[in-house]
């Protein structure tokens, strides 16, 4: 029984932290929310695909890290942290879904992707949710010459910047209707993208539109069942991934938070040693202390036990996005007037904390999933 | 109990409740945007003000000689009412309007009431808030922006942050130092200031909801007239305090949280997920009935105290009570309706996919912002347990001050 990190992963995050308190201080992340930044700082995304960061989920023979799941996670936590930009968790989730699966398309795309010379993001969802499974109105249409892509995905996140988009849709044949995935490079024609603009400027989605796109039959890489157990996998490992997004921005917070309660002086005293502030601060801590197990648990399960996975990743990101939301609220709180200005760092973890309690399911989504899985 | 309103105030709501039909028409809140960035919402919204104050609805409870009514709190309360039900707009001047004019009303003399009064019914002149500082915030009272008085003038020099609409107000009520050596409170005058004076400067901050909304506003050798001190000398205090329980009536009106909450049902009903309107999922109906319960407890409690102010009873803690309720109130209703919202919760007003203008989200932040101005949540909880429930204050290691602090 050891329930803890090896010496090897606790190194991973720590040279991860002191990588991003370099390069990507808070104000770079105050950067992205420019009118006319795109949300893709380039050149971290290099250094990052330098350090194998693009591929953790990938093997090594696909120029990959070949790291565990908890390894990602652990990794997401820093990039939580310090709220950093850009497409690292759709390309992640990409790789995590192309690495499950051995056709020749997804052997072509996983080592662009996990070397990071390319990006990679899902098409998911339409509509009004972000939650799955859920009926689609994307059709595959499979015909002599290739497959015809046609519908409208919503939420899809860094499409402006993907090099490959996992389409996800519903293939009609004989009556029957199967779920199914192929890969569309981002570069086709007949693809339309519209920016949904979000308060938290660190995310980007869109809206985009396949309108007869038309790509070859081999870039289907997953039909029927097979999908809808690939799409399982990957909804619950967007469920960890951001769950641990959450937890190290809640942890961010929570250091921003007693450092300013520390020195801020009123009524001639630190405002920490007023008991309400006190037990505000104490409050964060035993929220997220017990919340960082539930997460490296959830991470644990995506590799190891299979069949908690589910439930885990939803007790995960269920509870990891009200306790980010919460803490974001306290920390707010406790810094006053100065917490609620544009300059000040705390609007951007405010923000990335509502975002990632919405993104691929709601906190009450999770929880009815929790049920389900548990058989209540 | 009697809760029917006399046959003059039916007639009167009736009489209201036409001018609204007739009237309101273009005015009407479209966009929930209720800051003023642009020059031109700022004409449209002092325009809209004037156009109410001609109908005569402006402040009617205020006597006759200053522009008001003198009508009863009743007439006053119905106005409030009708007003958030039409889905009017706010008002730009509500600081002069529900802070400083009732505080001049109170403390003023007759001459800066006749100069001042009038002209906040008419929009013709704005008013905003110097109260707090970088070091003075919910202990208020430590401030240090100082005004000596030379002659017949007081010379203002320091700063004051925070200061909501000060980039296009025309006055401001400020709280200075006018005499540092005494204790805290008893050093602190409360002036009435040209924003047009030389030497004042404004620089506008952007708030976390992307809109300029407050500002820092410094002082060198500003000029005031000795007459546009209001109370006396050094005892700006108890002023200070009278403007200070009337924001926290304005900021716990239970009409705003009315008008929140209504907006919010409005959106359970025309949201669907999964082709079914969320109001028709039980969780939520649990979750809208409870805040309703909350509401509607607001709203009572605001007409029991209605009759209170009616029969002249001490109000005690009650702006706090109320300040501290409604304010997390909307707060909360405010986040019912991120979660009702989900996947587009967080689409900011600029989006084109944005549901309700992405008023809600806005919303979240700006009640937030509620609960800190004006004293904070936990301010209000001091106040509340320490004047009305008589509890020790906090053990302090600093020497004894001479009076309760519970700050703001
Ligand atoms: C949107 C907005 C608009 C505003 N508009 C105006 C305006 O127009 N004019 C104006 O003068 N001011 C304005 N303010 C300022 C507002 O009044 C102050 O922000 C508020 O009083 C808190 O002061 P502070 O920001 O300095 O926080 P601090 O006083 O530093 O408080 C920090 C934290 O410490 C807590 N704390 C402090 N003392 C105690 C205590 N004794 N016990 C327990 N907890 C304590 C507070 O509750 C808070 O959580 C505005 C603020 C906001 C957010």
């Amino acid at each position: 029984m050891n329930f803890g990190l090896t010496p090897e992963q606790e190194e991973l995050q720590r040279s991860a932290r002191r990588f991003l308190q370099a390069e990507w201080p808070p104000a770079a992340a105050h950067a992205v929310f420019a009118a006319n930044h795109d949300g893709y700082p380039r050149e971290l995304y290099g250094r990052m695909a330098q350090l194998g960061w693009m591929g953790v989920l990938a093997p090594r023979e696909a120029s990959g890290l070949g790291g565990s799941f908890l390894d990602a996670a652990l990794l997401t936590e820093e990039l939580g942290r310090a709220a950093v930009a850009g497409p690292y968790l759709a390309n992640t989730l990409a790789v995590w879904a192309l690495r499950q699966v051995g056709s020749g398309v997804a052997k072509h795309w996983l080592p662009l992707l996990a070397s990071g010379q390319s990006i990679g993001t899902f098409a998911w969802f339409e509509g009004d949710s972000q939650t799955w499974p859920v009926a689609l109105q994307t059709r595959l249409t499979l015909g002599r010459f290739g497959i015809r892509v046609h519908g409208v995905k919503r939420f899809v996140l860094d499409a402006h910047v993907a090099d490959a988009m996992l389409v996800v849709g519903l293939v009609v044949s004989a009556g029957r209707r199967s779920t199914a995935v192929v890969v569309v490079p981002g570069s086709q024609q007949g693809i339309k993208i519209r920016t949904m603009d979000d308060v938290d400027r660190t995310r980007r989605i869109h809206e985009v539109e396949f309108d007869g796109v038309t790509v070859p039959r081999r870039s289907l890489i997953a039909l029927g069942t097979s999908a809808d157990r690939l799409l399982a996998r990957v909804y619950d490992a967007a469920a960890v991934l951001l769950a641990a997004d959450s937890l190290g921005g809640a942890q961010k917070l929570l250091e921003m938070t007693v450092e300013y309660a520390k020195v801020r002086q009123q009524f001639g005293r630190p405002i920490g040693s007023f008991q309400a502030i006190k037990h505000r601060c104490a409050e964060m801590v035993a929220q997220i202390e017990p919340a960082r197990s539930l997460v490296w648990y959830a991470a644990h399960a995506i590799d190891a036990l299979p069949r908690q996975a589910a439930c885990a990743a939803s007790l995960a990101k269920g509870h990891l996005s009200e306790v980010y939301v919460s803490v974001a609220e306290s920390a707010l709180r406790v810094h006053g007037g100065i917490g609620f200005t544009w300059e000040h760092d705390l609007h951007i973890w405010f923000k990335r904390a509502q975002w990632n309690r919405y993104a691929f399911g709601s906190p009450e989504r999770h929880r009815e999933r929790v049920a389900q899985e548990l058989r209540w | 109990m009697d809760l029917t309103y006399s046959p003059e105030h039916e007639a009167f709501r009736r009489q209201l409740r036409a001018w609204l039909r007739k009237n309101l028409g273009s005015w009407r809140r479209g966009q929930e945007r209720l800051d003023y960035d642009d020059p031109r919402r700022i004409e449209r919204a002092k325009q809209w003000q004037r156009v109410l104050y001609e109908a005569g609805y402006v402040a009617m409870s205020w006597p006759k000689e200053y522009g008001g009514q003198g009508a009863d709190p009743i007439t006053q309360a119905i106005v409030d009412e009708e007003l958030v039900r039409a889905q009017a707009p706010g008002l730009i001047g509500q600081m002069g309007i529900q802070m400083v004019g009732p505080t001049l009303i109170q403390f003023g003399t007759e001459e800066q009431k006749r100069r001042f009064l009038p002209k906040i019914l008419t929009a013709e002149e704005i008013w905003c808030q110097g109260y707090s500082e970088p070091n003075a915030g919910s202990d208020l009272a430590s401030l240090q922006t100082r005004a000596e008085l030379v002659g017949d003038e007081f010379i203002v020099n320091g700063q004051k942050i925070w200061t909501s609409n000060a980039q296009f107000a025309d006055w401001m009520f400020c709280l200075v130092r006018t005499d540092p050596k005494a204790p805290k409170h008893q050093g602190i005058s409360y002036l009435l200031i040209d924003m047009k004076s030389p030497g004042i400067g404004v620089r506008p901050l952007v708030q976390m909801t992307g809109e300029r909304g407050f500002n820092e506003v410094w002082f060198e050798n500003v000029r005031v007239p000795r007459d546009q001190l209001v109370g006396e000398l050094n005892q700006g205090w108890q002023v200070a305090n009278a403007t200070l329980l009337h924001e926290r009536n304005m900021l716990g009106a239970a009409t705003r949280t009315q008008e929140l909450f209504a907006a919010l049902v409005r959106l359970a009903k025309l949201t669907s997920q999964g082709g079914k309107s969320v109001i028709e999922n039980p969780v939520v109906r649990q979750r809208l009935a409870a805040l309703a319960m909350r509401v509607e407890a607001v709203r009572y409690h605001a007409l029991r105290q209605l009759t209170d102010t009616v029969l002249g009873r001490p109000r005690g803690i009650a702006a706090s009570v109320n300040k501290l309720v409604a304010t997390e109130l909307n707060h909360d209703i405010a986040a019912c309706a991120l979660d009702l919202l989900g996947s587009y919760a967080t689409q900011s007003s600029q989006s084109k996919f944005a549901l309700d203008h992405g008023k809600w989200i806005r919303e979240f932040m700006f009640t937030l912002g509620m609960i800190i101005g004006g004293g904070t949540s936990e301010i209000q909880k001091n106040i509340i347990a320490e004047r009305s429930l008589g509890l020790p204050r906090e053990p302090r290691h600093l020497p004894r001050e001479p009076r309760p602090e519970t700050g703001q």
